[in-house]
């Protein structure tokens, strides 16, 4: 039996005609990097948005570290420590680096009704916040206001947003989505460096990235589970194989 | 066997009821091209009360002149059109991309000019008009219970706009890319549509709609600076509980917020009497029902949010 | 803000001149405030000393309205319930006392009052109240409905008190006197001008450290991106209500001032016009800072006056001008004099 964080069991979504989600069912284990993988239109970001509370399921349930959480509202399953990071990037324009990951830490130090005492000297959530910081190495940047970061600064701060708030499971939605060849290598490095402490679930288009990073992979075509296994098994799945033909080049 | 004391509330009733519906009528018309304007081109404008009270005004001075109402309503019409499509093309086009501060206080600025500008040109006094002569009577539409005309024409006229747009919207081919447009913005442009000047005649039937209302209200009400706002608010509670976009549910909600309001004023103190004393009952009921329709509105919004017929999913 | 070492010395320069000038332009006008009731004494001119008062009223309504709209980023077109509400409070109040009958008698009976001890707190608590209900249901939703529904949430208050036949209905509700304190005479025009000039300055206060708090950074947060908030584990709701009751609040100070100021209160105070221009004030003043409010209420105001001496249709020629503002300024008349801080 699988030590698992993140039990998924026969969700289903559909949208008018579309089956987003067809029976799917995963785990992801405790400690692993679990790769949620598929062609375009495979019904990735519904599963993520599902699993994060963005969109209720139509049929199933989804169990979190021993829980279920199938109907739990977003920022609920965010304090118990399901994070997530955008594809789209959301980090707050307006805000410099210290305040957005500054925002990132608070969540999750009790509520925030604290009307009088100013941030800026509050030594607990500085003391955090600079540690957020230097995990995701923008320290010359951490006055700068996030909407003056390079696209590649801002997708390290994007994970570095759902790292402040020391998660037990970290949904990283294509973390690499925009990047050149530096960024993601730099931004692989940093998901590497994670690993063992918390569980994450990778869903990404850049397969070299998937292949080295993730110790198991799930693969989803058109809201179904095809196949799920570790990196060696995948590889020489016939039906993964098909799935892919033509799409993408699966030799790492 | 009835009562002749219950047949005459019975026949008060019928005749709330009517009221009830010429007030959703004279709402719809408003909230009809609003409702458009704000899910089409995302814009919030303040001033679309300007352009009732613009159709009043020119409406009751081409009739002072003139003595006919109808030709009164002929130049209102063409006049509420061309000033709404003027403004768009000024100002309202300009605020397209802005945020709805910004939409919100240039509209504000807009109601202040034309709120002032009618009151240099025809004073603070209200001005008074009178319905066409061939209206002046009464009908009876239920024996024993004459109805005015002129308010049975307003009904008239409502139903006969309501069906005109179904068909403009339904079998015409502006009318569909207008409704593509109020939920799909992307793909009108890239069907290749005018959304320039799809965007001005939108606005320009809104507020020929709004005049259309305008000059229909002077013979009831008093044509005066300002009387554009407070029909203006109801117009917003309709598009609220309607949803922003949907013709259909200015249509719905039009009619509800009308009777609501109509039968509230007409039959709550009544019935408040029937548990407390006189005044204290009549004192109530004024309150309570001048509220009913913002109480309505806010139980609409805990069932649904965005409205009985969202538009945009 | 710290340098940290990141910012060039030119930069540095910048921001260090930015700051003086702040500073210099800040304190300036606190002695000008100050100042204000001896100038105006001086010059014989004692119908602007209550001018001022008002202008300081009007200005804590607009920082009110600054928190929800600038730091929270909610377009709420119903800010004049709250003031208007606040207002009726003091009046209320100063009416049953002045008939000496109680305001109501159950559940249990509560007392007309002419102390402002006792009537402002109760004007701050009922309008945060009456914030509580109309946010409630108001942040159900965003955008366009959001101020849609603000409007008609003032305008019912409008009718309720309209309908208050009780106190005027209509007509409104006509002081005694001002409102009693011990050691100052509010009744006397300069007394009363650093009481408001006192509360300015404490809500300013309290305004800065709210921003600058844990909460401030909440309430900007959800301004930015609420989707996100949430993610982060954010119970945004709660957060924007209660940023929306203390605004609520603030509006009900600025209006319990008001009713003393006129020594009047009538529905008109909460009319939408009066909500278009408080947002007015804010927009005048620019985005950015607490004080830009403050200065819009000062502009506004002003223009106001001076507009009016030399035509009664002030208004034709000030519609124009928000519209000219609106599309050809950024940043508002506080960017003009202090510059742009980013």
């Amino acid at each position: 039996m699988l030590d698992s964080i993140l039990r998924v069991e026969g969700l289903c979504k559909r949208f008018g005609a579309v089956e987003a989600s067809n029976n799917l069912s995963f785990e992801v284990a405790r400690g692993e990097i679990h790769a949620l993988i598929g062609p375009n239109g495979a019904g990735k970001t519904t599963a993520i948005n599902q699993l994060t509370g963005e969109i209720t399921p139509d049929a199933g349930s989804i169990f979190f570290d021993g829980e279920e959480i199938t109907h739990l509202p977003v920022h609920l399953r965010a304090r118990k420590g399901l994070a997530r990071s955008f594809q789209i990037t959301a980090v707050f324009e307006h805000l410099s680096v210290e305040e957005n990951l500054g925002l990132a830490v608070q969540a999750h130090q009790g509520h925030s009704f604290r009307f009088w005492r100013n941030v800026a000297r509050d030594s607990s959530l500085k003391q955090l916040t600079r540690q957020a910081i230097e995990t995701i190495g923008l320290e010359a940047r951490a006055a700068e206001p996030a909407a003056n970061l390079s696209h590649g600064e801002k997708r390290q701060l994007e994970v570095g947003m759902a790292l402040a708030s020391r998660p037990k499971l970290i949904l990283l939605d294509e973390p690499m989505a925009g990047m050149g060849p530096g960024g993601t290598v730099k931004l692989a490095e940093l998901i590497q460096g994670l690993k063992g402490n918390l569980s994450i679930l990778l869903v990404e288009h850049d397969m070299d990235v998937v292949f080295s990073l993730a110790d198991r992979i799930t693969v989803l075509v058109y809201g179904e589970v095809i196949a799920s296994g570790t990196v060696e098994q995948i590889r020489n799945d016939p039906l993964v194989r098909q799935a892919y033909l033509g799409e993408e080049v699966i030799d790492a | 066997m009835q009562s002749p004391a219950s047949g005459l509330s019975m026949l008060l009733f019928i005749e709330q009821i009517l009221n009830g519906l010429q007030l959703g009528v004279m709402l719809f018309l408003m909230s009809a091209g609003l409702t458009l304007v704000f899910g089409i081109m995302q814009v919030i404008n303040l001033a679309h009360g300007s352009f009732y009270m613009i159709g009043a005004y020119v409406a009751a001075t081409v009739m002072q002149q003139t003595g006919s109402f109808m030709l009164g309503l002929l130049a209102a019409l063409p006049v509420s059109a061309l000033i709404g499509m003027l403004v768009e093309a000024l100002v309202l086009r300009r605020l397209y991309q802005r945020d709805h501060l910004d939409q919100v206080l240039a509209t504000f600025g807009l109601i202040l000019f034309f709120n002032e500008l009618t009151r240099i040109i025809w004073g603070r006094q209200p001005l008074f008009m009178d319905g066409p002569e061939w209206l002046s009577g009464t009908v009876e539409l239920i024996p024993g219970a004459p109805y005015p005309s002129y308010r049975l024409a307003i009904i008239v006229v409502g139903i006969a706009v309501a069906v005109l747009l179904y068909l403009l919207f339904t079998r015409t081919r502006l009318g569909m890319q207008i409704r593509a447009g109020s939920s799909n913005r992307e793909m009108v442009a890239a069907l290749g549509v005018n959304i320039k000047l799809l965007y001005t005649l939108v606005f320009g039937l809104g507020t020929l709609l709004a005049g259309l209302a305008g000059v229909m209200a002077g013979p009831i009400l008093a044509v005066e600076s300002g009387m554009g706002e407070s029909i203006l608010i109801l117009t917003f509670v309709v598009i609220v509980i309607g949803g922003i976009g949907s013709i259909r549910g200015a249509l719905i909600a039009a009619l509800l917020v009308g009777m609501v309001d109509t039968l509230g004023r007409a039959f709550l103190p009544g019935l408040f009497r029937l548990v407390l004393p006189a005044a204290q009952a009549d004192g109530v009921g004024a309150s309570l029902s001048s509220m009913a329709i913002y109480i309505l509105m806010a139980a609409i919004l805990v069932w649904k949010p965005k409205g009985l017929f969202p538009a945009q999913a | 803000m710290e340098a940290e070492g990141t910012v060039s010395g030119a930069g540095l320069i910048a921001m260090q001149n930015f700051l003086t000038r702040k500073i210099a332009v800040l304190s300036t006008c606190l002695i000008l405030l100050l100042a204000l009731p001896v100038i105006m004494q001086l010059l014989d001119e004692p119908y602007l000393i209550s001018l001022s008062s008002r202008i300081l009223i009007y200005a804590i309504a607009a920082v009110s309205l600054y928190l929800i709209l600038g730091y929270g980023g909610m377009v709420s077109l119903g800010h004049a319930a709250f003031f208007g509400t606040g207002a009726y409070v003091v009046g209320i109040l100063a009416s049953a006392s002045f008939d000496a009958s109680p305001v109501f008698s159950w559940p249990f009976q509560m007392d007309g009052s002419e102390r402002l001890l006792v009537a402002l707190p109760l004007a701050l608590l009922i309008s945060a109240f009456a914030a509580l209900i109309i946010g409630f249901f108001s942040l159900r939703t965003s955008g366009m409905y959001f101020i849609m529904i603000t409007l008609a949430f003032a305008q019912m208050l409008y009718y309720f008190y309209v309908s208050l036949e009780g106190y005027g209905g209509d007509d409104g509700l006509s002081l005694y006197s001002r409102s009693q304190l011990p050691l100052l005479d509010l009744g006397d025009d300069t007394h009363f001008y650093y009481l408001c000039l006192t509360f300015l300055l404490l809500f300013l206060l309290f305004c800065h450290r709210l921003v600058n708090s844990r909460f401030g950074r909440v309430i900007q947060g959800i301004r930015e991106n609420e989707k996100r908030m949430q993610s982060l584990g954010y119970a945004v709701f709660g957060y924007k209500l209660a940023c929306f009751v203390i605004a609520g609040a603030g509006a009900g100070l600025a209006g319990a001032l008001m009713a003393n100021q006129s020594e009047f209160v009538s529905p008109g105070l909460m009319h939408w016009t009066q909500s278009g221009e408080i947002l007015v004030m804010v927009l005048l003043g620019g985005m950015g800072t607490l004080f830009g409010p403050v200065l819009g209420a000062v502009a506004l105001l002003s223009m106001e006056e001076i507009l009016s001496m030399f035509t009664e249709h002030w208004m034709v020629y000030l519609g124009p001008f928000l519209i000219l503002v609106v599309l050809f300024t950024r940043g508002g008349l506080y960017g003009l004099l202090i510059g742009r801080e980013r």
